[in-house]
């Protein structure tokens, strides 16, 4: 109880200052409407007009969960219009970009660990890639990977995502696989373990908890990726093509939706992931990184 | 006789935790004179250090009364009446041995010269002249604990607080502070509350021995020591030393119920 | 020294070699310029239009991404150390702005675009909003990070507000900062180009991109490409130079 309360004030807050806002920033297009119509509104017929406008500058919150709640349970989810077909679309993106940033995060930690130069060459790189902004480099990906024959844009839109979400993956396996400490290292040279063994019965259980807090991030910065990725290549459908398009027609309410719609698409992974994590947490013995 | 400079009466602090109240401290009542050296000494859990954070206004007791120097803790602290010497150094790693130094004299309000002087002076007293412009991390862990005194010392406050600040150094670099307290205590007649866990250390340093033991925390043998001021650390061999010594053992043993 | 050397030399040997190759497998499979063009021809592209280039990275990364990182950081800061004074509002503002550090916010460049015009003004807007949370996030976390030990020894000193904030936790909260400030260079150019997506003015790199691709101008939009990655590159590099200097003290930067 104690930390939920003030949770839920500040969230009523947030939602009193957007309903203010929604007010104050609408209020011109009633008051220009009004004064072309001739008339002089009332507050209270200036407060209906600013709350229930199609082109509004700031929509009301209410207004955002009709749209939404429209989008995504009155639509059929084929539909073109359907934010679940949408939002799949991304999905797909995401998980497929997901996949390919944590086998290529694992396998560049593994080497970058085992190897010195690896390690040398490589983590310059890793970080460096993640400076220069992968937006500008998206519509290359599509390019190159349609002279490949790839055909659709799932490929460089899981490309771009796996592009940001790989480094939180290979940052975490770095530490993870490096957090065994001297004495513990010791231990297994008394034994006469081999590089091999040292790897799979110190170095990799070692790394997973550490393995597993960094899929919350990956996952995250994956579906930045896939939204990201839409922008540029010229797709059609996905919630980061829908934002586009409700930006070409100057429909603030798709823009809206669809921004909503990513920011719930992103909980419930993040919450899926954060499960994943807890689990695996328990299975390991309740060891955290 | 004058006035006590720390003077608790009946004070009790009980804290309330998911598994029912603890009391960390009963009933403790103790005065200590102005030049006293008080060693505070029992196992974990005894209220040792619990009695030395009511002192400096880091606890609030329950019931009873506690004055340092005559008024509350509180307008003790706010009359910066007392410097505090913690388990750790816990230098500021961001400044200069010197800057921590300067730290209370800085948010005191001393003037600059005045700030500077007093850095020289206290740095000579605990033996690290030379060492100002040196970062923490680039001292050894007894060094480290020699500033944090020193740091106590600069604003010249007639009580020390110490929450055992050498139990994380090993024995012959605490032979060495100890002596070296001992020495700072005698040019400089502060009246030092010491909390400690070793009881060689306890009766080598204080004119007062304060025993402590846990399950509620309370005193359970107060021993005025005979032993002069003035003290070699050859004075650890001497049959009065050992005596005292055992008279403590005895306080710590039977306060102890071993469950 | 040669360590520095070697830190330096193999990563740059290693970006060398991929040039090299690159150039080599454009030539020997004689791939088209319009689907990869080789590191010369991009360099030629860079060496014809520096003034459209320039003129690009102005209105991009000096008008866009750095006006809104500079306002989004300070702004984050200080929003950071008001929620601080209030107990109350960082228990409940904390768990809100950590779930809203992880959305996308990219999303909201569209909304940005249409309430500030094509101009620069939308983007730093975006970048603003992107780079607030990971600062406001980072800084409060910071605030957090000195131990009881500390805050005992500054109340023993009866120190005030303002005095155990500015002697304490802001300096132990720098490295926590400069994380968060890290992150938000990387956020503050993707943000400004991806909002140029949504419309801009006749330049910024974002709409040279976008024209050059549907105009097959492939070397052209390498050339921002290699443009963004400096500037990227370099603006962390500085961050980085800085946090070196500024916490110095900290383990993780103590070497030698």
């Amino acid at each position: 109880m104690k930390r939920i309360v003030p949770v839920l004030v500040v969230v009523a807050c947030i939602f009193a200052l957007w309903y203010a806002g929604s007010f104050l920033m609408n209020r011109a297009w009633v008051m220009d409407q009004a004064a072309r119509a001739g008339t002089e509104p009332g507050f209270s017929e200036v407060l209906r007009d600013t709350m229930n406008q199609d082109r509004a500058k700031l929509p009301a919150p209410h207004q955002v969960a009709a749209e939404l709640y429209d989008g995504i349970l009155d639509k059929k989810v084929t539909s073109k219009r359907s934010l679940v077909y949408h939002g799949f679309i991304t999905f797909q993106a995401t998980m497929a970009g997901f996949a390919l940033g944590i086998v290529a995060g694992v396998a560049l930690a593994v080497a970058i660990v085992l190897s010195r130069v690896a390690d040398r060459t490589l983590m310059p790189w890793a970080i460096i890639s993640q400076t220069i902004p992968v937006v500008a480099l998206a519509p290359m990906i599509v390019v190159l990977t349609n002279a490949m024959g790839a055909g659709s844009l799932m490929v460089p839109k899981a490309i771009i995502a796996g592009y940001l979400s790989f480094f939180p993956v290979l940052v975490s396996m770095v530490a993870g696989l490096r957090s065994p400490d001297r004495m513990q290292l010791d231990l297994l040279r008394t034994y006469g373990a081999s590089p091999r063994q040292v790897f799979w019965k110190l170095r990799m259980p070692a790394s997973l908890p550490y393995f597993f807090a960094s899929l919350k991030i990956a996952v995250a910065a994956s579906l930045v990726g896939a939204i990201v990725g839409e922008l540029p290549t010229g797709a059609i459908a996905g919630l980061g093509a829908r934002m586009l398009i409700g930006s070409q027609f100057g429909n603030p309410m798709i823009m809206w939706s669809a921004l909503f719609a990513a920011a719930i698409l992103a909980a419930g992974l993040i919450w899926i992931v954060g499960g994943i994590e807890k689990l695996a947490n328990r299975m390991m013995g309740g060891q955290r990184a | 006789m004058t006035e006590p400079v720390i003077s608790a009466s009946d004070l009790s602090l009980t804290f309330q935790t998911g598994d029912g109240p603890v009391h960390a401290l009963k009933d403790v009542s103790l005065d200590i004179a102005k030049g006293d050296f008080v060693s505070f000494i029992g196992p974990s859990g005894c209220g040792k250090t619990t009695f030395l954070r009511c002192m400096a206004d880091l606890e609030h007791p329950t019931a009873g009364t506690i004055t340092v120097n005559g008024v509350t803790p509180e307008a003790a602290r706010k009359a910066r009446a007392y410097g505090y010497v913690f388990q750790a150094a816990g230098l500021y790693p961001w400044r200069t041995i010197g800057g921590n130094i300067r730290l209370p004299l800085e948010i005191m309000g001393y003037d600059k010269a005045d700030q500077s002087a007093r850095v020289k002076r206290v740095l000579e007293l605990v033996d690290l002249a030379g060492f100002e412009k040196k970062y923490p991390w680039q001292l050894s862990g007894g060094m480290q604990q020699r500033a944090s005194i020193a740091r106590a010392l600069a604003f010249d406050a007639d009580i020390l607080l110490m929450d055992e600040p050498f139990g994380a150094l090993d024995e012959i670099v605490r032979d060495h502070l100890n002596e070296q307290l001992l020495a700072l205590w005698a040019k400089t007649e502060k009246t030092i509350a010491f909390v400690t866990h070793s009881i060689p250390e306890a009766v080598y340093l204080s004119t007062k021995i304060v025993v402590m033991s846990p399950r509620p925390g309370r005193i359970t043998d107060v021993i005025d020591s005979p032993l002069p001021r003035e003290r070699p650390l050859e004075i650890r061999d001497t049959p009065e030393f050992l005596e005292i010594a055992h008279r403590v053992r005895e306080g710590l043993k039977a306060g102890h119920s071993y469950d | 020294m040669t360590g520095t050397m070697a830190r330096i030399a193999w990563p740059l040997g290693f970006g060398i070699l991929v040039l090299i190759l690159w150039e080599a497998a454009v030539r020997g499979f004689d791939i088209p310029p319009a689907i990869l063009p080789a590191p010369t021809e991009i360099w030629d592209a860079i060496q014809r239009s520096t003034h459209i280039l320039w003129i690009d990275w102005v209105q991009t990364v000096v008008k866009g991404a750095l006006t809104g990182l500079i306002l989004g950081a300070i702004a984050g800061v200080l929003a950071a150390l008001a929620i601080d004074r209030v107990d109350f509002l960082r228990r409940g503002l904390l768990p809100v702005a950590n779930f809203v550090a992880a959305l996308p916010i990219v999303g909201v460049a569209p909304i940005m675009v249409m309430w500030f015009g094509f101009d620069w003004q939308s983007k730093a807007a975006v970048v603003v909003v992107m780079v607030f949370f990971p600062m406001l996030v980072n800084t409060l976390a910071g605030l957090e990070a000195t131990d009881r030990m500390q805050r005992d020894l500054m109340r023993t000193y009866s120190a005030s507000h303002a005095q155990t904030l500015g002697k304490l936790r802001l300096p132990a909260a720098m490295p926590f900062i400069f994380n968060g400030l890290k992150i938000a260079t990387t956020l503050a150019l993707i943000g400004a180009i991806v909002a140029e997506y949504f419309g801009s003015p006749t330049k910024g790199m974002g709409f040279r991109i976008s024209t050059e691709v549907g105009r097959l101008g492939i070397d052209m939009v390498w050339a921002e490409i290699a443009v963004s990655a400096i500037t990227g590159t370099a603006l962390y590099g500085l961050v980085a130079l800085i946090e070196r200097r500024v916490t110095f003290w900290h383990p993780s930067q103590r070497r030698g």
